[in-house]
C-alpha cells in the first residue's frame, strides 16, 4: 500500500467546506447521476431491447390478430387509430421502469450512499426520471419505425406530429414521477414491478387506447372518457391524424400531465426526505 | 483548551412501529479516536449509524457531527462524514474507478480532482489492478474495500463504518484492520459497529456495548475486561462428547459457573484466585480420566465481557463465534 496521505482532514472544520447549494449544484448533481443511470443502461442493452419487445408485440397483435374485426368510425385504416394509442401505452410502461429502477437502487443501498453524500436530494429523484424519459424517447422512436413498417401513416404536418409526440413524452415524464412515488411506498423491486403493472392496466385498457369508448357500457365509458390516458391518446390522434380540432384535446392532455407532475413530484420529494 | 467531541448524541430514541430500536442513547467520540459500538443482531447499531449519517431522523434526541447538528444542518454533516454501510453499496454495472469518481464528483470535486482522488484511493486499497473492471466481477471482499474507498473519497473528518468486516475471510479482515489502523493514525475519527469483540478490542480506543437500544456499558477495552472480575480458566477438551462431563467436573471451582463453548470445544470458567483454581481443576480432570488438549489461564476477552454484561440466559450460541487470530493473552503456567 502506498503512503499517500489519504485523510488529510482539514485542521478546522470550517463551514466553508460545505459545497455549494442552489440551482447550480442541483443541475450538476442531476446531470452526474443521470449519466450514471444512462451508462448502466448502455451496459445492459439486452434490457433496452427487451423492453421494446412488448410494445412491438402489441402492435402486431392488434394490427394483425384483432385489428381485422375492429372498426372505428372516422378511421378507414385501423392501424392509424392504433399506433397513437400504443405510443401512449408505451410511454406509460416505459415510465414504470422508474419504479423498478428506484426500488432497486433503494434495496441495494445505492440510494442511501447518494443520500449520505452532500448532494441535492431532489437531484437523486430528478436524475432517475430524466434518465427514464430519455430511454422512453428511444422506445417511442423505435415504435414509430415499426408502425410505419406495418402501414401506419400520419396525416398532418411535422409541427403537429412533433407536438403530439412532445405531449406523449411529457405525459410519460409526469407518470415517471408517479412511479417514483410508488417505489418510495413499496421499496421492494419485484413488488414495485408488479404494482406498477397492475395500477397501469385499467388506465391503459379502459381508455380509447385500442378502440373507441363509444361501445363501452355507460359506467365504464364515464371512467374511460374522463381519465388522463384517453385525453392524451385523443390529443395524439388529433395531432398526428388530423381528426378534428387538436386544440382542446391537447389542452386537456397538457393540463393532466402538468397536474400529475406537480402533485407526484411534490409528494415524492416530500416522501423521499423522510425515508 | 480541549477539543469538543467529534460525535455527540444525546438521548436518541427511535421506534419503528412497536419496535423500539433505540431507547435513549448517549454517545461521545473524541477527535482522532475510535469508538467500537458492540452489539448483537437487532441491538440498534444500524439505526444509530443511520441517524448519525442523516439518513434517518430520530423521534427524540439530537446528534452533532463535528459541531453540525444532524437535523438542523444535515448538508454540513454530510460533507464531513464518510459512510460505509452494512452492505456494500456499489454499482455493479460500473467499474471500481467510475464508482469512486462519481462519489468524488458528488462531494463537489472537479473532474480531474475526482479522477486523481479515485486513483489514490484505489491504490491505497490495493484495487488498482481491478480498477477498470466492472464491479460485477469483484469478489465480496473487493466490493467491501471499494465501498470503504467510496467513504474515503471526500476526505471525511468522521468515518462511520457499519460492520465493515462482516462476511470477510480472516485474511481479508486482518488486512482491513491494518488499513483502518492506518487511517486512524492519520487522525480520522472513527465510529465502527461490530459484532466481533475481537475487532473492537483491536481497533477501538473505547467500546460501547449496545443491547436492545440501550448502552449497557462503555469504557476502554481494558476497563470492560476488568468488569468480568479476575481471569478466565480455559480448558479445551480432546473429544467433543466430553464437554458436558467437563462442565460437571469443573463446576464449583471458579468464581462463577463453567460455560461450555461447543464450537470451540472448550469450557471457560471465571476465576478470582487464578493458580489455585488452575491446580484444583487439573487435579480433578486428572482424577476423572478426561482427556484434554489444553488448559490455560488468560485475561478475559471482550467475548467474556459481552457474555457477562448481556443476559446470561443464552450462555453461548447467540454471540457470533470469534473467528480469525486469537488476540487474548495466554498466561503460561
Ligand atoms: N426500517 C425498519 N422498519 C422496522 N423495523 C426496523 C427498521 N429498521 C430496524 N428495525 C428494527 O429495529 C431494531 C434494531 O435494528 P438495527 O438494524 O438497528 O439492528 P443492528 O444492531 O444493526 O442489527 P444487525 O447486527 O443485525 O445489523 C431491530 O429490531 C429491527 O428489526
Ligand atoms: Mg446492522
Amino acid at each position: 500500500m502506498s503512503a499517500v496521505p489519504l485523510n488529510r482532514a482539514p485542521a478546522v472544520a470550517a463551514p466553508g467546506t460545505v459545497r455549494a447549494h442552489g440551482p447550480g449544484a442541483f443541475v450538476r448533481d442531476t446531470w452526474l447521476m443521470t449519466r450514471r443511470h444512462l451508462l448502466i443502461t448502455r451496459r445492459t442493452p439486452q434490457l433496452l431491447v427487451l423492453s421494446a419487445v412488448m410494445p412491438i408485440m402489441f402492435v402486431l397483435l392488434f394490427r394483425y390478430v384483432f385489428g381485422g374485426s375492429i372498426r372505428v368510425p372516422g378511421y378507414p385504416s385501423y392501424v392509424d387509430y392504433l399506433i397513437p394509442g400504443i405510443l401512449v401505452q408505451t410511454v406509460i410502461f416505459g415510465a414504470s421502469s422508474t419504479a423498478v429502477g428506484m426500488a432497486d437502487d433503494m434495496s441495494k443501498g445505492i440510494t442511501d450512499r447518494f443520500r449520505s453524500l452532500p448532494t441535492q436530494r431532489g437531484a437523486i429523484l430528478a436524475s432517475r426520471t430524466i434518465a427514464d424519459v430519455i430511454r422512453l424517447t428511444y422506445t417511442v422512436a423505435l415504435l414509430i419505425g415499426v408502425g410505419l413498417l406495418v402501414g401506419f401513416r400520419m396525416h398532418t404536418g411535422v409541427l403537429e406530429v412533433a407536438a403530439g409526440l412532445g405531449i406523449a413524452i411529457f405525459f410519460g415524464y409526469a407518470c415517471s414521477w408517479l412511479f417514483a412515488l410508488l417505489a418510495l411506498a413499496v421499496r421492494h423491486t419485484e413488488t414495485a414491478q408488479l404494482a406498477a403493472f397492475l395500477l397501469t392496466f385499467p388506465f391503459v385498457f379502459a381508455a380509447s387506447t385500442f378502440t373507441s369508448t363509444a361501445t363501452m357500457p355507460p359506467w365504464l365509458r364515464t371512467f374511460a372518457d374522463g381519465q388522463p390516458v384517453t385525453k392524451v391518446v385523443n390529443a395524439l390522434r388529433a395531432l398526428m391524424e388530423g381528426t378534428g380540432s387538436a386544440a382542446r384535446p391537447a389542452l386537456y392532455a397538457l393540463a393532466w400531465s402538468v397536474g400529475i407532475l406537480i402533485v407526484a413530484a411534490s409528494l415524492a420529494t416530500w416522501r423521499f426526505r423522510k425515508i | 483548551m480541549s477539543d469538543p467531541p467529534m460525535i455527540t448524541a444525546e438521548a436518541l430514541v427511535k421506534s419503528f412501529g412497536s419496535t423500539v430500536a433505540l431507547a435513549g442513547v448517549d454517545l461521545e467520540v473524541e477527535r482522532g479516536t475510535v469508538l467500537g459500538l458492540l452489539g448483537r443482531n437487532g441491538a440498534g447499531k444500524t439505526t444509530l449509524v443511520r441517524i448519525l449519517a442523516t439518513l434517518l431522523a430520530p423521534d427524540v434526541g439530537s446528534a452533532r457531527i463535528a459541531g453540525a447538528d444532524v437535523l438542523r444542518d444535515p448538508q454540513t454533516v454530510r460533507s464531513r462524514i464518510g459512510l460505509a454501510g452494512q452492505y456494500a453499496a456499489v454499482d455493479e454495472m460500473l467499474t471500481g474507478r467510475e464508482n469512486l469518481e462519481l462519489v468524488g464528483r458528488l462531494y463537489g470535486l472537479r473532474r480531474h480532482e475526482a479522477e486523481t482522488r479515485a486513483s489514490e484511493v484505489l491504490e491505497r486499497l490495493n484495487l488498482t489492478a481491478a480498477a477498470d473492471r466492472l464491479v460485477l466481477t469483484y469478489s465480496g471482499g473487493m466490493r467491501r474495500r471499494l465501498d470503504l474507498g467510496a467513504s474515503l473519497v471526500g476526505r471525511p473528518l468522521v468515518l462511520i463504518m457499519d460492520e465493515p468486516t462482516t462476511g470477510l475471510d480472516p485474511g481479508t479482515r486482518i488486512e482491513l484492520w491494518k488499513f483502518i489502523g492506518e487511517l486512524v493514525r492519520e487522525g480520522t475519527t472513527l465510529l465502527l459497529t461490530t459484532q466481533y469483540l475481537e475487532e473492537a478490542d483491536r481497533l477501538a480506543d473505547r467500546v460501547a456495548v449496545i443491547e436492545r437500544g440501550r448502552m449497557i456499558a462503555e469504557g476502554s477495552p481494558g476497563e470492560l475486561k476488568q468488569r468480568v472480575g479476575g481471569d478466565v480458566l480455559e480448558v479445551r477438551s480432546a473429544s467433543f462428547g466430553d464437554l458436558d462431563r467437563l462442565v460437571h467436573v469443573l463446576s464449583g471451582l471458579g468464581s462463577g459457573p463453567p460455560v461450555a463453548d461447543v464450537r470451540e470445544q472448550r469450557v471457560t470458567l471465571p476465576t478470582a484466585d487464578r493458580v489455585a483454581t488452575l491446580l484444583a481443576a487439573a487435579r480433578r480432570i486428572d482424577e476423572s480420566g478426561l482427556q484434554i488438549d489444553d488448559i490455560s489461564l488468560r485475561r478475559p476477552s471482550l467475548d467474556d465481557v459481552f457474555l457477562a454484561l448481556t443476559s446470561s440466559r443464552e450462555p453461548h450460541g447467540s454471540a457470533p463465534p470469534t473467528k480469525g487470530p486469537v488476540t487474548s493473552e495466554r498466561v503460561v503456567v
